[in-house]
């Protein structure tokens, strides 16, 4: 369980919170979407959970380990799939996860073993030794899930896992997480696909302005807000339909 | 230990594959020493065996100016060329084509005879070896001036160095003028030798150390100098690296996962270290291979190589250390290329690379006391010229290993701070 109290993050030299007095718990084995507009703190929040960002005040823990306390061994706990590419672009997908996966103190043959297995699952096998740099963008957001699983985390924290992919592998990456949520992990996503939001979340909440607007479940958000036929409709109704354009 | 072998393998497989950077980091060091020891060596050349042409006008025709002309001749550095007109050699020097022509004025040596036989016959008469009447009577005679036309582009170093040759040249002329005087003077044989005028100084250069430490070429002086400015060009190969790191996103995977940031340090110094020691050795190579067939002094290793590899390991270190910290500070590569590039320009400085520590002003000394190739320099100038044992050097390296735990402990520090959760 995720549990989030009062948390909030003000950037240095910004007039604005990007998170404000955010409380939230999010429950094992859920699959919690993070919806909102640019800006609206979605990422800073994930930041701040992933121990990436340091809160300006508030707390939270994650199955019971404090994020200031237990820092290292919630490390283990948790895994990050990052909006960008984290890999190295010389190295093949093989070393990429051979080495993300030792930093987790995975080693031997399990470790390969479990490269294997994932690079089966996600159809990537076949180029297992050719170099990051020489993958498609759905190839590489493919790699960047593996490095991030190898060590059977608790909870994930997606950052728009499938921006900017075909629909194949989009549909791989959203059925290799549900397998892997089966198995008990928590996932924790931001998106701005909305209707794959819909689909796939267990929960979700819109986020604006650092601030939790309204959350529950896709489609009872869709029943309690009048005149929305889908989650889109809800979020445009819950967050306005003006540009949201930050510097 | 598991996760500082897998940093270190991933650092040694990211070098490895640009094999275009690999290339630039082994092959330009090694350009920079040939390139420096060939420039130096003629300098040094320039000195020893080359001959700089210099113009030499003779208006006296006289004992003194033939004297000159010889002394001049004899000398290994200089070659004399006659001109009778002081407007030709003037207009040859102002268009550069000499960097020096000598005047002679008319009646040097004449006027040098007379003042010193005046001064000869005064000295007796005060003494009562000469009489009265034959004192000639003393007139004023008026100081002679030879001029000197340097080129404008003519070192300060040169100008000096001639200017105090002729001086000498004429003291000698003139000391021997007036032994000459007092030989006249004092016995009618012309034979007869009363003084002995021979110079009663003279100069022998020795080097401590006897037979075992010969007097160093040039490559000696440059190997150590240059071999030193190579590792801690490191910085910017490293500093790069990290850089691209943080622009790709894995260093902030990194900052997720379970790993401190020494064990990430860690991975990059064994690597980094390696190529450092790789590069001393071809260094050597060089010296003791090639330099020889471009015409240098071959570099003399025996019985030098473990304190050498020694020194070269700790310089290394505290080039790496400095690495890491720019490699840390930096956010861009725009900011650590320009920034280590200048810092080890600067280090090199004052550190006595370029100009000899002993030759800066007093403040300029104090200061390259700070510097890590100042202490580097002074291992292998102990190993290379002194022949030192390892204790000699133990107070250098212990600096240079000093150097990269606190550079690197700042690093450290700096990232820790900065990320904090």
């Amino acid at each position: 369980m995720i549990q989030i109290d009062q948390l909030s993050k003000k950037y240095k030299g910004a007039d604005f919170y990007a998170v404000k007095d955010l409380s939230l718990i999010v429950h094992e084995k859920e699959i919690f979407g993070l919806l909102g507009p640019n800006g609206a703190g979605k990422t800073t929040l994930i930041s701040m959970l992933s121990s990436l960002l340091k809160p300006t005040s508030g707390s939270f823990s994650i199955n019971g380990l404090d994020f200031q306390e237990s820092k290292n061994e919630l490390k283990q706990h948790i895994g990050i799939v990052p909006q960008d590419y984290a890999l190295y672009p010389s190295l093949t997908a093989f070393e990429n996860l051979h080495y993300f996966g030792s930093m987790y103190g995975l080693k031997g043959d399990s470790l390969q073993e479990d490269i294997v297995s994932n690079l089966k699952t996600l159809g990537l096998y076949d180029f297992a030794h050719k170099r990051i740099r020489t993958f498609s963008g759905g190839m590489k957001r493919r790699i960047n899930l593996i490095a991030s699983i190898l060590h059977e985390p608790k909870v994930l924290f997606l950052d728009e896992p499938t921006v900017g992919v075909d629909v194949q592998s989009k549909s791989v990456i959203l059925e290799h997480l549900k397998n892997l949520n089966s198995k008990g992990t928590t996932i924790i996503y931001t998106s701005h696909h909305l209707n794959e939001a819909e689909h796939f979340c267990t929960r979700v909440a819109i986020i604006d302005h650092g601030k939790i607007v309204c959350k529950g479940i896709p489609q009872d958000l869709v029943v309690e807000q009048k005149g929305a036929n889908n989650l889109e409709e809800v979020f445009l109704a819950r967050t306005g339909k003006a540009l949201r354009d930050y510097a | 230990m598991h996760k500082l072998w897998a940093s270190t393998y991933k650092e040694f497989l990211l070098l490895t594959r640009d094999l275009g950077g690999l290339a630039i980091l082994f092959l330009m060091p090694l350009v920079l020493l040939v390139v420096i020891t060939l420039v130096q060596d003629s300098t040094f050349k320039t000195i020893k065996e080359v001959k700089i042409p210099i113009l030499l006008v003779d208006q006296d025709n006289g004992t003194v100016s033939k004297n000159i002309g010889e002394s001049l001749s004899e000398s290994n550095s200089l070659e004399v060329i006659k001109k009778s007109s002081e407007t030709e050699a003037l207009k040859l020097v102002q268009k550069g084509d000499y960097q020096l022509a000598i005047i002679i004025p008319k009646d040097l040596s004449k006027d040098l005879g007379s003042k010193v036989t005046t001064n000869v016959d005064g000295i007796l008469a005060r003494f009562g070896l000469e009489e009265e009447d034959s004192v000639s009577t003393t007139t004023k005679i008026k100081p002679k001036e030879i001029r000197l036309y340097f080129d404008p582009a003519t070192q300060q170093s040169f100008k000096s160095s001639i200017k105090n040759g002729i001086d000498k040249m004429i003291s000698k002329i003139e000391t021997k003028t007036i032994y000459k005087a007092f030989q006249e003077q004092l016995t009618e044989d012309a034979s007869e030798i009363i003084f002995d005028t021979e110079s009663f100084i003279i100069f022998t250069e020795i080097v401590p150390g006897g037979d075992k430490n010969p007097i160093p070429n040039s490559t000696q002086h440059n190997v150590p100098a240059w071999t030193l400015f190579a590792i801690f060009f490191i910085i910017l190969p490293l500093s790069i690296n990290m850089v691209k790191e943080k622009n790709q996103g894995t260093f902030i995977r990194l900052r997720t996962q379970p790993v401190s940031y020494a064990t990430v340090l860690g991975g990059k110094t064994l690597v980094f270290l390696l190529v450092c020691l790789i590069q001393f050795s071809l260094m050597l190579l060089i010296g003791i291979y090639l330099f020889p067939l471009l015409g240098l002094p071959r570099l003399d290793v025996s019985g030098k190589l473990p304190l050498l590899y020694v020194t070269a390991f700790f310089a290394g270190l505290a080039a790496i250390g400095l690495g890491l910290l720019v490699g840390t500070v930096a956010k861009s590569q725009e900011q650590s290329a320009p920034f280590g590039a200048t810092l080890v320009v600067i280090l090199a400085a004052l550190g006595g690379v370029w100009v000899p520590v002993f030759v800066m002003p007093p403040t300029m000394q104090l200061l390259s006391n700070i510097s890590p190739m100042n202490w580097g320099l002074n291992a292998f100038y102990d190993v290379f010229l002194r022949n030192v044992g390892v204790s000699e050097i133990i107070p250098e390296i212990s600096l240079l290993l000093g150097f990269f735990i606190l550079s690197t402990l700042i690093a450290i520090i700096y990232y820790e701070q900065k990320n904090a959760v």
